[in-house]
């Protein structure tokens, strides 16, 4: 990723119920391969739609499937929230 | 795939994945995502005429089942749900390996009408394994449901391969599917998939490699699926071609069917 | 086309791959990922069109309800009540007119040994042995079978399994296990074998071992008419029929919840202990809600999992039967056999509240859970005053005969809730684990904790003088 971008969080950090531009991945082997597969890659639009109820993991909508992710691995993902 | 030698791929399906072909049956593979349907349309196709084992070696379970279509008898595998052929998992390479080595007639790849961008996925990757492809737009009725259309014909132009729409729980376009099962395994129709290509630096890899590839693989598979593969490091593959094409491993059964390759436990 | 390639060839594909790997980097899997789902967008893009876009999402709008913080765990409690009280509630009549239809054949079967003058000896191995362990089996085991097992097809097809798993994962994960793992459980209500073979869903070993080794702690569905039938007998009180049935459920609910706690605790103490490790990562689709298909879900799980189940439910229950009524009627001295190992299993089954017939069963029972009851029943009647068992009435009076209270069938109901594994089941973890060590940890570990539970309950129960 070569452009800075200044509003940068960890998908773990987005609220329920709004969505984000996916700009890197830190995850790594096994885990990194998993989020390929699911789509998760750069300029992917992923959106927080709920957590579960004792607050982990969260459901976030990829591709057109809901797919549950715990913090931990949510928290490798970077993404530049998009206003609406 | 069809000029291979009849006994020699009845051979091959019943050592190395378990499934025994009758002669004359067409063999379709049954790939896509979970959860798009795929188990409705094999039930649909099949009906009671199943049974289930187990991928030889593997904890993955298998279900097969057989139908007739215009006097063509037909074997129907039922691969497990996956979201890439990408082996991450023993669910990914047993899909991939059939897919691959299993020399199906026919891979029938059912994608969910309602997520279509996900689902197309596995679907470009199989188009890059076999030309022998056909696409099933499954759960048009859910779709339908949430305001979405799909432009069938203009998917199966994109693709250069037959598309078929269907809403198998309420058993619409299953004729359609099977007539086109039967052109494809029959050759009536040759889908030309459309070929993906990537960025500049991969593309010049892939020509660099290919004419090298071309000779050693001799036609078995896509010298630029496996190219790709060797660039994006899967180490899975050179040992799987090693287990299902080369001579011995075709003379001896039990080369594939002892081997286990399910993950080790932690010791006591 | 050539079907074989030559070794020499896979050397020098070797040798090709081994160049392509020093001269690249990681990066190109991610590179090719991107282009494949980029491209698969672009397409979609351009065949799909959307009416209506402003339309929420009816399946975040259920989400909402069943996955929600104060809902979702009342709401998971109510549908498991749900599915058993259906099933108690529906298994009754059915299983008396099954009892009661068995019961008129076994008078003509016994007829028509009179009249050819067979030997007592071969109506009691063929009638009394083997025809009644197996019509036991089946008049106890098939209505609720034939009522769970769909009713759990309909949720799973509903789409609601993943959203259990998806509101249980902290806690499996706290305990470190695995979401999914609660999948397994679910699928272990229905038979244990099939829920040690699920377990397949869990991609990491590690969790995939701590599933394995716990799945017996839900009751499947060869144990849980013992629960049942104990707890009607038992636990209920002099209470109207509609209120007995939920009290039972509710009995039945409480047993499954204390299985579900042994179940975390142990995954704990595995995590701690035999299997440490860093927890796994987690990625669950949760696909969307669909109306189910009742008829052809209904008639596929009776084919696929209740003929199946009670196929081998009835070929362990007729050499079982046969077994017990030959141990029940063969003296040494003035005593049967079976009666003799009863008294000397006495002391110790007496210290764990149970007695020396019950640990009796479970051991002849090991083959299949579901007859232990019968061969708990075959060994009193045998010992006893002979009878004729027509109602639940005269079933509690021959328990109450052989000195029963009230901790007798609560520690028989924690003894099946918590006991090894049956023998099928014990042979699918040996299948899937490929390991001796394993599969012997998984036959003895529940034993001791079983022993343990009943113990500590007896002992505290009499201590306070409560029986």
């Amino acid at each position: 990723m070569a452009e800075k971008v200044q509003n940068a969080i960890p998908l773990s950090e987005l609220a329920p119920g709004s969505k984000a531009k996916v700009l890197t991945l830190f995850a790594e082997g096994m885990v990194r391969r998993r989020l390929l597969d699911l789509g998760v890659v750069p300029q992917t639009i992923i959106e927080c739609i709920r957590r579960s109820p004792i607050g982990d993991p969260t459901a976030y909508r990829i591709r057109g499937t809901t797919i549950g992710l715990r913090r931990d691995d949510a928290k490798q993902i970077m993404v530049e929230p998009l206003v609406e | 795939m069809s000029c291979m030698c009849i006994e020699k791929r009845t051979e091959l399906l019943h050592h190395k994945f378990g499934i025994a072909a009758l002669a004359g049956q067409k063999v379709v593979a049954l790939a896509g995502n979970p959860n798009t349907g795929k188990s409705t349309v094999f039930n649909a196709l099949t009906g009671l005429n199943q049974h289930t084992g187990n991928w030889p070696g593997k904890t993955v379970g298998n279900a097969q089942g057989t139908f007739t279509h215009k006097g063509q008898p037909f074997l129907l595998v039922d691969l497990p749900g996956t979201y890439s052929l990408l082996p991450n998992s023993a669910d990914e390479q047993v899909a991939r390996d059939f897919i691959c080595f299993g020399q199906p007639d026919v891979t029938l790849v059912v994608v969910d009408a309602t997520a279509m961008e996900r689902n197309l996925n596995l679907a470009l990757q199989v188009m890059e394994i076999t030309d022998q492809v056909v696409l099933c737009v499954n759960l048009m009725d859910e779709a339908k449901r949430k305001g979405i259309e799909i432009d069938i014909e203009g998917l199966s132009k994109k693709l250069g391969i037959p598309v078929v729409a269907t809403a198998a729980r309420q058993k619409q376009g299953l004729e359609e599917l099977r007539d086109c099962l039967l052109d494809v395994a029959c050759g009536n129709i040759t889908p030309v998939p459309f070929t993906l290509r990537y960025s500049q630096e991969v593309e010049q890899a892939i020509s660099e490699l290919e004419p090298k590839l071309t000779p050693l693989l001799k036609g078995t598979m896509k010298a630029r699926w496996v190219a790709l593969r060797l660039l994006d490091g899967d180490d899975t593959l050179l040992e799987d071609i090693e287990r299902y094409m080369t001579e011995e491993a075709l003379q001896d059964p039990s080369l594939s069917r002892e081997r286990e390759v399910s993950p080790s436990w932690p010791q006591a | 086309m050539a079907a074989s390639i030559e070794r020499g060839d896979i050397h020098r594909l070797h040798a090709i791959a081994r160049q392509v790997r020093e001269e690249n980097t990681e990066a190109v899997r991610d590179v090719i990922v991107e282009k494949i789902y980029q491209h698969s967008q672009t397409i979609a893009d351009e065949v799909t069109s959307r009416t209506n876009q402003n339309k929420v999402n009816q399946d975040d709008r259920l989400d909402a309800i069943l996955t929600s913080r104060y809902l979702g765990f009342p709401i998971m409690l109510v549908l498991l009540g749900i599915v058993f009280w259906i099933t108690i509630a529906g298994a009754n009549v059915p299983s008396s007119l099954l009892a009661d239809g068995f019961g008129w054949l076994e008078g003509k079967l016994t007829a028509v040994f009179m009249w050819v003058g067979a030997p007592a000896w071969l109506h009691g191995v063929l009638v009394l042995g083997l025809y009644r362990g197996v019509s036991w089996v089946i008049s106890v085991m098939l209505p609720p079978m034939a009522i769970f097992f769909p009713l759990f097809a309909l949720l799973e097809d509903a789409g609601y399994l993943p959203r259990v798993a998806f509101n249980l994962d902290r806690l499996f994960r706290k305990a470190g296990g695995h979401g999914k793992q609660s999948l397994t459980m679910a699928m272990g209500f229905g038979c244990n074998a099939a829920g040690i073979i699920s377990c397949r869903i869990i991609e990491s070993p590690r969790e995939r071992m701590i599933a394995i080794l716990t799945n017996n702690f839900v009751p499947c569905n060869g144990r849980w008419p013992t629960l049942i039938l104990l707890s009607s007998l038992f636990m209920v009180g002099a209470v109207g029929m509609g209120a007995s049935v939920t009290v039972a459920a509710l009995i039945v609910v409480g047993m499954v919840l204390f299985g579900i706690a042994m179940t975390l605790f142990v995954s704990w103490a595995l995590s701690k202990t035999l299997l440490r490790g860093v927890p796994s990562h987690f990625t669950l689709e949760l696909p969307p809600y669909r109306p189910p298909q009742f008829g052809r879900t209904i008639v596929r799980s009776v084919y696929d999992k209740t003929l199946f189940v009670l196929k081998r439910a009835i070929i362990t229950a007729a050499p079982a039967g046969v077994i017990t009524w030959i141990l029940a009627n063969i003296m040494v001295g003035d005593k049967s056999v079976l009666t003799h190992v009863a008294d000397w299993f006495a002391p110790f089954a007496h210290a764990i509240g149970l007695d020396g017939y019950i640990l009796m069963a479970f051991l002849l029972g090991l083959p299949a859970n579901e007859i232990v009851v019968p061969i708990l029943i075959m060994g009193y009647m045998a010992s006893g005053a002979m009878m004729e068992l027509d109602d639940m009435g005269a079933l509690k009076a021959l328990f109450l005969d052989h000195g029963w209270t009230w901790l007798t069938a609560l520690n028989m109901m924690l003894f099946s809730l918590l006991h090894y594994p049956c023998g099928t089941t014990i042979y699918t973890i040996a299948k899937e684990t490929k390991s001796t060590k394993w599969t012997v940890l998984s036959v003895l570990m529940p034993l001791a904790i079983a022993i343990v539970v009943c113990f500590v309950v007896a002992q505290t129960v009499r201590y306070f003088g409560w029986v």
